[in-house]
């Protein structure tokens, strides 16, 4: 993995500090870092993935006709945006494996997992990607619901009066404007999302923080491993920027009135 | 769980209260000379504070406090590990306060600094008894939002080794074997303090959109 360190770059910092700056360890560790980096990236797509599904299919039972089902999303939401991320990933990670199926009756309660049986298997990357789907699922949800409402009603009933089918309606009319209304707000969710694939790191998934640690635990160059893991994440998070922005440029721009 | 294992986790929750209270505080006073200097007249001030806004909304929090925590010793400080974590914890809430103010700031109509203006008042005056009074009224649910991220932000500093809730959880779910009960009683204390604020929070919105239309 890590070499020995070459003891490329030194810098020193004021000689009443005596701290000399090496940043060889990080240098030898690039190629781990830039693989970390892939993994953070793959992450957060997963996670962004499942919360946008997790979004759109709690908005349906959101608004459902049946009770029960309205009261589970919103407690869903709740306990997720009220609890820390950490807490989360712990619970799924350390709490959850000992439950067994006899107890998944419980989680379904707690509206973590779909598929129970499943949960003995999870290793730390799905446990991460699960996480971070729930999590930003819950957010998804009212971001999505917000979305959702701001069609108003007259131009559904507009839509049908003209003759187009409900699913041309709900593409044509309801669809496109309500993406463009919460485009702002999902992508700066999906944007934090990406970021908190580094608490993953606690429970030891594949990414780009586990690599930091694992570089600082061969090198004891903390800072510089750290400083410089905070400034590629610094560009995954511009690029993403842009990304968002030349999406909603392309699609997103055309006038309202 | 026996009752010294909870009073553990409750000697962590002080310290998760503490820490958010601590950042919360400081944070304000630095994110509204953030909020300050991003919509100053100065193009270089407000420059330098949209970069600092950036630099803080584009890492993870987790960095941040990595950085800081190890960065400071460096500098020559030899500072308690619990005070590390709030210089942390405040730079990261001043940006974040700093960005929601700046908004609330530029929602204050003009015409209330042009009528200020035209009154004589200077600078200082304009914003403090002006614009600011109407700014953190704007501002209030966002602010409340922000201070309930605080919140579950401070569980982090459980990965330098700060014992708050989340890492005394930790401790007492790996002494006990017992992970089920001892995560979601840490849950449940995270959830007994974020959730009225959120509601709260919700509450503001509501009566602000109302009072708006």
């Amino acid at each position: 993995m890590v070499k020995s360190p070459k003891r490329a770059t030194v810098v020193s910092v004021g000689g009443n500090v005596g701290y000399k700056f090496d940043f060889g360890p990080v240098w030898d560790g690039m190629p781990d870092l830039l693989m970390g980096c892939l993994g953070t990236m793959g992450l957060a797509l997963a996670g962004m993935l499942l919360a946008t599904v997790i979004g759109i299919g709690g908005v349906i039972l959101r608004d459902s006709r049946f009770p029960p089902l309205r009261w589970l999303v919103m407690s869903f939401v709740e306990l997720i945006r009220n609890t820390p991320f950490l807490v989360q990933c712990y619970f799924i990670f350390f709490a959850l494996p000992l439950l067994g199926e006899q107890l998944g009756v419980l989680m379904f309660k707690f509206g973590l997992l779909a598929k129970p049986t499943n949960l003995l298997l999870l290793s730390p990357t799905a446990t991460a990607i699960i996480a971070l789907g729930v999590n930003g699922g819950a957010y998804a949800i009212e971001i999505i619901r917000g979305g959702v409402q701001s069609i108003s009603k007259g131009q559904v009933e507009a839509g049908l009066a003209l003759g187009l089918h409900r699913a041309q309606v709900f593409r044509l009319i309801v669809l496109k404007p309500a993406l463009r209304a919460i485009y702002p707000s999902l992508t700066s969710q999906f944007t934090l999302l990406t970021l908190t694939t580094s608490v993953a790191s606690a429970i030891a998934a594949y990414e780009l923080t586990s690599v930091a640690e694992i570089i600082n635990g061969n090198s004891f160059r903390t800072f510089e491993v750290y400083f410089t893991v905070t400034i590629m994440y610094l560009i995954i998070s511009s690029l993403m920027a842009l990304l968002f922005n030349a999406i909603s440029r392309r699609y997103f721009s055309y006038p309202v009135k | 769980m026996s009752s010294q294992e909870i009073l553990f986790l409750l000697s962590g929750l002080k310290w998760t209260l503490a820490l958010s209270a601590v950042a919360f505080v400081t944070g304000a006073i630095f994110g509204l000379l953030v909020a300050l200097a991003r919509t100053s007249p100065n193009r270089i001030v407000a420059k330098a504070a949209e970069y600092y806004i950036n630099v803080f909304q584009g890492t993870p929090l987790l960095m941040q406090l990595f950085v800081v925590y190890f960065g400071l010793p460096l500098l020559g400080l030899k500072l308690d590990a619990w005070i590390a974590v709030a210089i942390g914890f405040t730079l990261h809430a001043s940006a974040y306060l700093g960005e929601i103010w700046r908004g609330a700031i530029q929602a204050v109509p003009r015409g209330q600094t042009e009528a200020a203006s035209a009154l004589a008042l200077t600078y200082w005056p304009r914003i403090k008894d002006v614009v600011l009074p109407q700014a953190l009224r704007i501002s209030l649910p966002a602010t409340v939002g922000f201070l309930v991220q605080l919140i579950k932000g401070t569980s982090l500093a459980a990965l330098v080794g700060f014992t708050e809730l989340s890492l005394a959880g930790k401790f007492i779910a790996n002494q006990t074997f017992r992970p089920l009960v001892v995560y979601s009683v840490v849950g449940l204390l995270y959830f007994i303090i974020c959730w009225p604020l959120s509601l709260y929070g919700a509450r503001l919105e509501r009566k602000f959109a109302a009072a708006s239309r």
